[in-house]
């Protein structure tokens, strides 16, 4: 008030306040109130004498729809991304969740609990695996570290999405609320066959869908007892027996890859000649590459062979005499683009597999490269992921090994689909490779597939890592081949050829697979 | 039984901030002078309200009496700050004025949650600020020689930030600190506004096209600066705030969109030149490849975001801390984390509602120089929010901006709090001038009928 009336006592002379007396005069009489009479002689003014408020208004249109653009993307953020962001390792906030929620069960594709957790009469929740050792790398542990599934789809087996009402008594009465379920795509019955028929050995085997990408089994041994894991834990860390189960070997472990590789050699060789189908060599058992002596396995003489032989029979003579001639830098090209050196498209934990030759490499290298020896490691997820691109008419599918989640009832809440990842081949490519491999089965090294009701194409490898050590054997293969149905990738440490060793737990696999 | 408090008063919060909302933007579409009265009102209520229900959960959680002591201190300040500055100024807008204690306050709870002495410290420097800018609105009044000073303000900026850049210290990547004394600050929150002042001031001299380009000249040498002390966040604010000042005094489009033109080629070079800038990019295009570095606080922002939901997960139920500067730039995180998404959207609002009041007083303003220093204003506040909330949600890519009056930092408080107090005098200004064209009108009135 003192103010107002000091302000009364000098006026000031002020440009626009004539104006504004001039306007007043006219409004007046027709306009009695204050404030819709000051609105009135704004607007006007705003219109006809500076004419800036049109552009303000603009400015604030641009502000206010910039603004609605971010409440979109926020609530789109929290509607439809927020779920799977979340379900992130390195969200910290999974143990605040697990005070209000019992997490959840694991279950397989065909409805066998992998994973619950039991709640006794004083509430203490213990979470048990079934099936012990079974699956305790795909499935993963709880306890020490989570892993595998259990650390993936950690955040929607502590999310209920139970009926709001029963979720709201439950939180005013204190009740924990259920958790959701995951369900997987893993098939009990082949997991089954696949720990069995690896037996006492260690190694890995990945078996996959390879239309969708599912992940059908997944092996690793050695393997622990996830229930057991707290009283084990200090000797499966301390690992005097050099056994490292606790790693998974079918994502993490990096082998040689032995004569698998040579289904990319082939490609390469392929790509390179166009004539590929007039190559001939002459294998004496043992030859010198540059100066790289190079011999095949158990020294054999497989004679005069051509492009497909050499593949069927597995010569290393004969890759080695086509590693030679290919571009070094355009067969590191090649590898790349089929995921060496690379991130693999899943999120389980793994090691990303290596190709070391390049451009500027030594051509001395290139012997052993061609054969897969050398200094290439790869991974069993990983070859499994090339062998199902090959079944797959050239287009490597998204591995994935969760199918949906559903709540304590039994609705789907979330639903994983199959995703294409990358074309690596031409179907042309796939169709070619295809036949060598059914001719691996046929004529070849995968002898023991031979005359079932079902065919089978694949590749042998027996990976040399040690001397004086029986080689990793390898076997990489889908049926049937006409129209392939499932893909493995197997391997089996230090045990001896592929031939005798990982073809028979394929073909194992696969019968079971087709005599559902 | 505490931790069922903390669950119902989320939801009483939201409910209280959404009604406040709603009479926020309500008061725009009413012309009663006495209705306006008795919504502002109720927003004042609403917000000692919000602040009691808060701060009660705040001290059951720590049990701490210095929360509670903290609270008393602030309810204190609160009443004395809504009866001094309507006594001193009886044409107060009081819908700024609830919306800055309003602000405040979503602060300081947040920032007692996080950090105890930075709440402390926080409260301390707004409170001062406060109180000392009460003369601001006098000196916008009073002072019409302001309005020529525009060169000499201009030049000002451009030695404080040169002196920045010079002796200045890095912090979070950014060159854009004095330390004088152990003491702290970033000046370039004050050049915002001096800046401010000074376009307001050249452009609504002559508009020309010679003069046009030795003015832009002026701020873009700004922006360079702020540029080349890595300050991002700062130097797209000048950008931004310098292209809708020219827009308006100019009315030209066409310089608008040359503008972003120039602006869109400069971040074009700026992201092949600068490597900081690329990793900016980077963080925002996939932040969960670079969750160990350089996505590290985006991502977990996110998780804060999403992990809260709708309605959040309570005070201290959330793991905010887990955000690297949760308490300065990425405190709307934590927000939406523990007081719920729907609080975020009802916050944004809040500072929609803010910035379109902001705008109706530069509408109201006749004289050029005023009318484009209340709409730079406008714009500088708005856009720091949209690059405030935008950053960490996302939206675009992080710049490292505080979000004006709720993120803790003393410089940003004390220049949002001038802000705020000169668009207050404009308000004031206006009312003040339009009273006396009433009386002068009611006179004649009362003449003409006799």
């Amino acid at each position: 008030m003192r103010r107002r009336e000091e302000k009364l006592k000098k006026p000031k002379n002020h440009k626009s306040i004539p104006f504004q007396k001039k306007k007043s005069e006219e409004n007046m009489g027709n306009q009695d109130h204050t404030d819709a009479y000051r609105e009135e002689e704004l607007k006007e003014d705003g219109a006809k004498k500076d004419g800036k408020n049109r552009e303000i208004i603009h400015i604030t249109y641009v502000f206010v729809g910039l603004f609605m653009l971010v409440i979109g993307y926020f609530s789109y953020f929290m509607i439809a991304r927020s779920n799977e962001v979340i379900n992130n390792p390195y969200n910290k906030r999974q143990d605040l969740l697990a005070e209000h929620v019992i997490r959840g069960k694991i279950l397989s594709a065909d409805g066998v609990t992998l994973a619950e957790t039991v709640v006794d009469e004083k509430g203490n929740e213990t979470r048990l695996y079934p099936y012990k050792n079974l699956y305790s790398h795909i499935v993963g542990r709880f306890f020490k570290g989570k892993t595998g599934i259990e650390s993936i789809e950690n955040f929607h087996l502590l999310t209920s999405n139970d009926n709001a009402f029963v979720k709201v008594f439950n939180d005013l009465s204190g009740e924990k609320n259920i958790g959701d379920n995951v369900v997987t795509t893993l098939d009990s019955k082949l997991q089954e066959i696949a720990y069995d028929a690896l037996g006492n050995y260690k190694g890995a085997i990945v078996v996959m869908e390879p239309s969708s990408g599912k992940i059908l089994a997944m092996v690793s041994k050695p393997d622990y007892d996830p229930n057991e894991i707290s009283n084990m834990w200090e000797k499966l860390v301390e690992d005097k027996e050099n056994n490292s189960a606790l790693i998974n070997r079918a994502t993490q472990g990096l082998y040689p890859p032995g004569s698998i590789f040579k289904i990319l050699t082939v490609l390469q060789y392929m790509r390179e000649n166009p004539n590929y189908k007039d190559y001939k060599y002459n294998c004496t058992g043992e030859a010198v590459f540059n100066s790289v002596k190079i011999h095949c396995y158990g020294n054999e003489k497989h004679g005069e062979v051509d492009i497909k032989k050499s593949f069927s029979e597995s010569c290393n003579t004969s890759f080695a005499n086509m590693g030679i001639q290919i571009n070094m830098k355009s067969f590191r090209e090649l590898c790349d683009t089929f995921l060496f050196n690379s991130n693999l498209p899943t999120n389980l934990v793994y090691n990303p597999s290596r190709f070391v030759v390049s451009g500027s490499s030594n051509i001395n290298e290139m012997p052993q490269t061609a054969i897969g020896q050398g200094k290439t490691q790869i991974t069993p997820l990983h070859s499994a992921l090339i062998t199902a691109a090959i079944a797959n008419g050239g287009v490597l599918m998204k591995p994935y090994a969760v199918d949906y989640v559903e709540n304590v009832n039994g609705t789907v809440v979330k639903k994983y689909m199959p995703e294409i990842y990358k074309t690596l081949m031409t179907p042309e490519e796939a169709q070619i490779l295809t036949e060598y491999m059914s001719e691996t089965v046929k004529t070849g090294t995968a002898g023991a597939l031979r005359g079932k009701k079902y065919t089978a194409a694949g590749k042998t490898g027996s990976a040399e890592h040690q001397e004086g050590k029986p080689a990793h054997s390898w076997f990489v293969g889908f049926a049937p081949a006409e129209k392939p149905e499932i893909v493995v990738s197997i391997i089996v440490e230090s045990s001896g050829t592929g031939s005798r060793y990982a073809v028979p737990i394929a073909s194992k696999i696969f019968d079971a697979y087709f005599n559902k | 039984m505490i931790n069922l408090f903390t669950q119902i008063s989320k939801y009483l919060n939201i409910v209280f901030i959404a009604f406040y909302t709603y009479y926020a933007f309500r008061v725009f579409s009413l012309a009663d002078r006495d209705k306006k009265d008795r919504i502002y009102r109720k927003m004042k209520h609403i917000i000692y309200l919000f602040h009691f229900v808060s701060y009660l959960v705040l001290f059951l959680n720590t049990g701490s009496f210095k929360v509670a002591g903290l609270y008393i201190a602030q309810v204190v300040a609160m009443l004395v700050i809504f009866s001094i500055y309507p006594w001193v100024y009886s044409n107060i807008s009081k819908f700024l004025l609830n919306h800055m204690m309003l602000l405040l306050t979503i602060g300081y709870i947040m920032l007692t949650r996080l950090h105890f002495d930075k709440a402390m410290k926080q409260f301390a420097i707004a409170t001062l600020s406060v109180v000392f800018c009460i003369v601001i609105p006098i000196i916008i009044e009073k002072l019409k020689k302001l309005q020529d000073f525009g060169w000499v303000f201009g030049g000002l900026g451009i030695v404080v930030l040169l002196s920045v850049l010079f002796f200045g210290v890095s912090n979070y990547g950014a060159t854009n600190w004095i330390s004088i004394k152990g003491f702290t600050f970033q000046p370039s929150e004050f050049v915002k506004i001096i800046f401010v002042f000074s376009i307001a001031s050249l452009l609504s001299k002559r508009r020309d096209f010679k003069y046009v380009a030795v003015v832009t000249v002026l701020a873009a040498a700004h922006v360079l600066i702020l540029v080349l002390e890595k300050d991002l966040g700062g130097a797209l604010i000048f950008f931004i705030t310098y292209l809708i000042m020219l827009y308006i005094a100019t009315s030209q489009p066409l310089y608008f969109f040359a503008g972003l033109g120039a602006g869109s080629v400069a971040s074009y070079l700026a992201y092949h030149m600068f490597n900081h800038v690329r990793v900016r990019v980077m963080a925002w295009k996939d932040p969960w490849k670079l969750i160990d570095n350089e996505g590290y606080q985006v991502s977990q922002s996110l998780f804060a975001i999403g992990t809260g939901g709708w309605f959040g997960m309570g005070l201290y139920q959330g793991l905010p801390t887990s955000i690297p500067v949760v308490d300065s730039d990425f405190i709307f995180s934590a927000i939406s984390e523990e007081m719920g998404g729907f609080f975020a959207i009802l916050l944004i609002l809040i500072c929609i509602s803010c910035f379109l009041m902001f705008v109706t007083i530069a509408m109201k303003i006749q004289e050029l120089f005023y009318k484009l220093l209340a709409l730079g204003l406008s714009a500088l506040y708005l856009f720091q929010v949209f690059l405030a909330i935008g950053g960490v949600t996302k939206f675009i890519p992080s710049t490292g901006v505080t979000l004006p009056l709720v993120s803790y930092g003393g410089t940003s408080i004390l220049s949002s709090v001038i802000m705020f107090s000169i668009i207050q005098g404009l308000f004031i200004m206006n009312q003040d001038r339009n009273e006396k064209i009433e009386k002068k009108r009611r006179k004649t009135k009362k003449t003409k009928k006799s």
